[in-house]
């Protein structure tokens, strides 16, 4: 357990249904703390409110009741140290690459107002930044000249370009083939490793889940809360390798009844 | 070498088509000795315009400003309203129904209520341009609004954007295709209007040539305002799709809103 002075990310006791649709919970009773740093999965049946988790603790939507705190402070506002990402990698088609990772700091203060004069500074933390996901020079073509996997690791980066210090992902490999899939484990893994960034990752697939992680998350089906709390001992780095252990087997089998279970 | 052949032959066709046309109605109505003041042969039609070149000039020229005044005040109106409208929802549910109803009504009808309003002559053709055409314009700006990719507003919302944000980097510049295809409509649909009103209340324009003509039993005079009309339309059209391609070859390109 993450005691509660340390917690990055932390949901008390939450209930959310969202307007116009009835009475409704999506969310009911969920608590959850992240501490700064890590690496956390959130597992569950669809429909088990993923991605109401998802726009609570980015502040798109505030909770009923409960509270969510990030960084200390209780969130009644955006949070805008967060960056986001999902399975449909949503770069703008009229922009090249490099001015796709840039739009965020078109946005967000301070950057927005330093956008003219430090230009190509930020141009060149883009460029960087593309070069660690394996994009390297890549930056002038537009997203359509990139493939699936390309178009998902620069929008990746656009979601780290304001150097965020929590990133939250969507389903961010849902709609990859499984060897490209593998591969942006490997780069989220070290994007986590090298910046020491707080990641949570929601996500139906379980083997990433348990690839990436430190900590799990066996969410219930709707009105969705924590059934389970499953900590990922495996050793870090990690090599795909130790997706074939029987450790790891393990883990995914113990998750995937929990599941079977939660979706009775 | 037969690729290069194949592609001449795609460039030529549409001008063989049309010649193609021409010749058969030439051919028919000789053939079957069809009365000049029923349908003209092409050839007579060709006399009609060179005869009456001065007049179908000036009033080609009348209705080309016509319609493009009314259709400039519907790319305006146009626009504006489809930022509006794109807006809001409430905006757009409450606007929906009016515009359909509006929509529907058709637009000749409204000419004797602008004459009633603004006499006989430029400025009723003008507005039937203009509202005619606006129409279309107004549902494809609100369309690329509305369309906004959810997440990708989330995104943004999340980072503190603004609504104006949202439209100034993502709204406006994901509906320019949808504005510009419009366009090719919407000219289209402006000259509908202006001729419509010309042949109802004016005493110039192309549609008032042809009412005269008419009166006068000058049949292939008729048929050359029809081809005068067709001329400047498929101008237009062609300007209106180079524009389209000129501003937005990024959508064409990228496939964008076929998916």
């Amino acid at each position: 357990m993450v005691d509660q002075m340390s917690a990055f990310v932390s949901l008390e006791n939450v209930s959310h249904a969202y307007a116009g649709a009835g009475s409704a919970l999506a969310v009911e009773g969920l608590s959850l703390d992240v501490a700064e740093g890590e690496f956390a999965a959130v597992v569950g049946p669809s429909g088990c409110g993923k991605s109401t988790l998802m726009k609570l603790a980015t502040g798109l939507q505030f909770p009923q009741t409960g509270t969510v705190t990030v960084a200390g402070e209780r969130v009644s506002h955006p949070v805008k140290i967060a960056g986001m990402a999902f399975q449909a990698p949503t770069l703008l088609p009229w922009r090249t690459t490099l001015d796709n990772l840039l739009l965020p700091l078109e946005i967000v203060e301070p950057y927005r107002r330093e956008m003219r004069r430090r230009k190509g500074e930020f141009a060149a933390r883009a460029n960087n930044l593309l070069g660690s996901v394996g994009l390297r020079d890549q930056g002038g073509k537009f997203p359509w000249e990139l493939s699936g996997g390309m178009q998902q690791r620069a929008s990746l980066c656009r979601a780290l370009i304001h150097e965020p210090k929590l990133l939250m992902l969507d389903e961010p490999f849902g709609a990859l083939d499984a060897f490209t899939r593998e591969e942006l484990w490997c780069v989220i893994r070290d994007l986590h490793a090298s910046r020491k960034i707080t990641v949570v990752l929601v996500t139906h697939d379980l083997r990433e889940a348990v690839f990436l992680a430190d900590r799990i998350f066996v969410m219930s089906s709707r009105p969705g809360r924590v059934i389970v709390e499953r900590r990922v001992e495996l050793s870090r780095p990690r090599d795909l390798e130790v997706t074939f252990t029987k450790e790891f087997q393990d883990i995914v089998h113990e998750l995937r009844a929990h599941i079977v279970k939660a979706r009775q | 070498m037969t690729l290069t052949r194949t592609n001449l032959l795609i460039k030529a066709s549409p001008w063989l088509f049309t010649i193609g046309l021409f010749v058969f109605w030439e051919a028919v109505v000789r053939i079957f000795k069809i009365p000049t003041f029923f349908l003209p042969p092409p050839s007579l039609i060709a006399q009609a315009f060179v005869e009456f070149a001065g007049p179908i000039a000036r009033n080609s020229w009348i209705t080309l400003e016509t319609t493009l005044i009314g259709f400039a005040l519907a790319v305006g109106f146009g626009l504006l309203l489809g930022l509006v409208v794109g807006w809001s929802r409430a905006i757009y549910a409450g606007l929906y129904p009016l515009m359909i109803g509006f929509n529907a009504i058709p637009k000749v009808a409204l000419v004797p209520i602008l004459v009633l309003w603004f006499g006989i002559g430029f400025i009723p053709a003008v507005l039937t341009a203009f509202l005619i055409s606006f129409f279309p314009i107004v549902v494809n700006v609100a369309t690329g609004l509305a369309t906004i990719e959810p997440e990708l507003e989330d995104v943004l919302k999340a980072l503190g954007a603004s609504k104006l944000d949202i439209m100034r980097k993502v709204g406006i510049p994901r509906t320019l295709p949808y504005f510009f295809g419009s366009l090719k409509v919407a000219i289209t649909l402006a000259f509908v209007g202006s001729v419509i009103s010309e042949s109802v209340a004016s005493n110039y324009g192309i549609g008032n040539l042809m009412l005269q003509a008419q009166a006068q039993f000058q049949v292939p005079l008729i048929f050359a305002g029809l081809v005068a009309l067709a001329v400047e339309g498929i101008a237009m059209y062609a300007v209106m799709a180079m524009l389209e391609k000129r501003m937005t070859g990024w959508a064409q390109r990228s496939g964008f809103g076929q998916g």
